[in-house]
């Protein structure tokens, strides 16, 4: 054979011989193609709006829209993973929110005798909520799972039957005004501030470098070929530019003079000349922002996400290794519903109260969000990072163009055409790289 | 031979429908042996191993694993039992790269219950150094892998955990002459070290040169037994595949 005499150099060498610039960063393709999309999108709205769609206020805005479907989307992005569906994470979302709605404001008033507005409410209604959610999900699991009923049959039929059982939770009515606490992780409500924000920053700075340093500390001790540090650098300044600039810009967005008249007015105190403050960043955002940081664990370090993730390649494959599938159908279902219970926290404390309708048509937006960030319908492909920005790049369309005042049936429909086209640039981007 | 084996199937047979795809097949496997089992095929050479490996429940027959009774449900059960299988449709995800499989469902974590992939990644390049020194797509899903490139990669898998038991169906089946030999010589050195294999392989030159016993099946059923490889010749082996008649004058 004449290829034993380079097998020896071939084991040894190291694999950054020679390769440009662009290669050293070993940047995710898909997610700069994604964030490009997400700048190119923001950039013409900017320019059609006469600059008011890049607005610290119109970015606060558009953060806390997006939280509720973004949290969502991170679960289905496992579902979707596993070659599953979940048509029910909408009505799964207004069941938790009804639960908790009448948690806060009757059941737990009747039976533990809280009385309205004590500090425990809002706590224990959520705690409530998330148990009912994660447990509503586990059943849709265990029927999908060991029942082997398709899970597109099980979600189509929990997306009428969980969106009655909340009408029948609330009796039709609208519940609020929700929980002053419980309100806190709507948005608006419940910011940081600016001091906080900016511990925030610092601290979100240090664990993103250490990461990233711990990272490239573990390969080096293995021996593996790491990036040259010229490159590791240019990644690090572009993560802590992009963090920095966020909460810049958050706290930037002030809090109006009438606003902080009236809080001072219901302190008793009055507004001193001069006074100013700004949002910074919401509760939900951090919340979003933890979520994504414990799904991406879960997705790349543990056990739990390898299997889901080798379920998904090869489901055959996944069983003969011992890996117990259908117990891991009724976690991934589980953890699905928990997150719709954690949506339903967001999406009725901005509204500051439970509506009927809360959470309509948001199967759609989540699972297009998902789809859009990259997870492949056909299964073993996807990332919690790809359906966040997904979900950020649908708000920013649907915002930016009511900005714009496309009628909202025109905006349904490029919101749809997006979602095809972006699926279509998946299978080119695959086919052209030869990745799967 | 006295010593208990290692495993015996008795009397295994399991049926998909209507086809009967192993009927009342009996064999047995001691330690440091390899047994060869041959067959055209449809045979049902799979089909009784992944009996073995918990892929498939028997219709009815027992499995005893040095002498007693065992309860193999399923694949957890099999690698309880320390058997280890390269499948013939090698069961990789294709979306994980080598080493990802290589671990699938025995992942190395951290004190912190974390995935250690570093140690993973490391052990791969151990075992796989071993097997297949050209292999270099450490970080590639296996899908970008080669058939053969592949191959190594689940027999690495099978042979990583101190089997005692070791199921090869048809591991050399999209290897080259090299890795071939490699393959051979490692199971060579696995009987050695007193691991019983089960060696499915259509070439009959192949289970002459690295089998004990080898068994053909036809049909679903067995012809004959267990014979010798020392007493039958390559064309006895071919006459038993083909016209399904044990040769004259072997002693089953
Ligand atoms: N899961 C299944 N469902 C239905 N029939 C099956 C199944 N698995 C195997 N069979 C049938 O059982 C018979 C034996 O198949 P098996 O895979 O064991 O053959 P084999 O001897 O391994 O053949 P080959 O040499 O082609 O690998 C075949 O007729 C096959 O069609
Ligand atoms: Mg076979």
């Amino acid at each position: 054979m004449t290829d034993t005499a380079s097998k020896d150099t071939d084991a040894t060498r190291p694999e950054t011989a020679k390769r440009g610039v662009f290669a050293s960063l070993e940047l995710d393709m898909r997610l700069l193609g994604m964030i490009g999309a997400f700048i190119l999108i923001a950039l013409v709205f900017n320019s059609l709006t006469g600059g008011r769609f890049l607005t610290p206020r119109n970015v606060f805005n558009l953060t806390i829209q997006t939280v509720s479907v973004a949290i969502m989307a991170t679960g289905m992005v496992f579902v979707i993973v596993t070659r599953h569906i979940d048509l029910s994470v909408g009505s799964l979302l207004a069941t938790t929110s009804a639960v908790m709605a009448m948690l806060q404001t009757e059941w737990l008033l009747q039976v533990f005798g809280l009385p309205l507005g004590h500090p425990a409410l809002a706590w224990l209604a959520i705690a409530g909520g998330l148990i009912v959610g994660t447990a509503i999900g586990a059943f849709n699991g265990w029927l999908i799972g060991y029942l082997t009923i398709p899970a597109f049959i099980v979600t189509l039929g929990g997306l009428l039957i969980w969106r009655n059982v909340a009408w029948y939770t609330t009796n039709g009515q609208t519940i609020g005004p929700l929980d002053e606490t419980f309100q806190m992780f709507g948005g608006i409500s419940g910011t940081l501030g600016t001091t906080w924000s900016w511990v925030f920053a610092v601290v979100a700075v240090g664990a993103a470098l250490y990461a990233q340093w711990s990272a490239r500390r573990t390969k080096q001790g293995h021996g593996f070929p790491v990036k040259p540090l010229w490159a590791e650098g240019a990644v690090g300044a572009l993560i802590v530019a992009a963090i920095l600039g966020f909460i810049w810009t958050l706290t930037s967005y002030e809090v109006p003079q009438r606003v902080l008249e009236r809080d001072f007015e219901a302190r008793g105190e009055v507004l001193p000349e001069g006074y100013t403050a700004a949002y910074g960043l919401p509760i939900s955002v951090l919340l979003l922002i933890l979520v994504a940081l414990v799904m991406t664990i879960v997705a790349r370090r543990t056990r739990l996400g390898r299997y889901i993730f080798a379920t998904g390649g090869n489901p055959d494959a996944a069983e003969l290794s011992g890996i117990n599938t259908r117990l891991l159908t009724v976690k991934i279902f589980a953890i699905m519903g928990f997150l719709c219970a954690l949506s339903a926290v967001v999406a009725s404390a901005r509204l500051s109260f439970h509506s009927n309708d809360i959470g309509t048509l948001d199967e759609l937006r989540v699972i297009a969000a998902a789809v859009i960030g990259g997870t492949a319908l056909s299964g073993g492909i996807g990332t919690i990072y790809g359906a966040i920005l997904g979900a950020l790049i649908m708000q920013s369309l649907q915002s930016g163009m009511a900005m714009v005042g496309v009628d909202a049936p025109f905006q349904n429909i490029v919101v749809g055409a997006v979602l095809i086209l972006a699926v279509l640039i998946d299978i080119i981007y695959r086919k052209r790289t030869g990745a799967s | 031979m006295a010593e208990t084996p290692l495993v015996e199937l008795n009397d295994i047979s399991i049926a998909f429908g209507g086809v009967r795809a192993v009927d009342h097949v009996s064999v047995d496997l001691y330690p440091g042996e390899v047994v060869g089992l041959l067959g055209h095929n449809g045979a049902g050479k799979s089909t009784l191993i992944k009996c073995l490996s918990g892929a498939y429940r028997m219709d009815s027959g027992e499995i005893r694993i040095n002498g007693e009774k065992a309860e193999i449900t399923n694949p957890r059960d099999a690698r309880a039992y320390n058997i280890e299988t390269i499948y013939q449709t090698l069961a990789l995800a294709d979306n994980l790269d080598a080493a990802a499989n290589l671990f699938l469902g025995r992942e190395l974590t951290t004190l912190t219950g974390l995935m250690d992939e570093g140690a993973m990644e490391a052990e791969t390049r151990k075992v796989m150094g071993r097997l297949n020194p050209h292999f270099q797509k450490f970080s590639s899903p296996v899908s970008a892998l080669s058939g053969g490139q592949r191959q190594s990669v689940a027999i690495a898998r099978a042979v990583y955990f101190n089997a005692k038991i070791l199921i090869m169906d048809e591991p050399t089946a999209a290897l080259g002459p090299q890795e071939t030999r490699m393959v051979a010589d490692l199971i060579g050195e696995l009987k050695k070290q007193g691991l019983g294999i089960f060696l499915i392989d259509h070439d009959v030159h192949q289970v002459k040169e690295l089998c004990d016993r080898a068994a053909v099946m036809k049909n679903g059923k067995l012809v004959g037994g267990v014979v010798n490889v020392e007493d039958v010749t390559t064309d006895d082996l071919l006459g038993m595949i083909i016209a399904g008649k044990p040769p004259e004058g072997v002693a089953a």
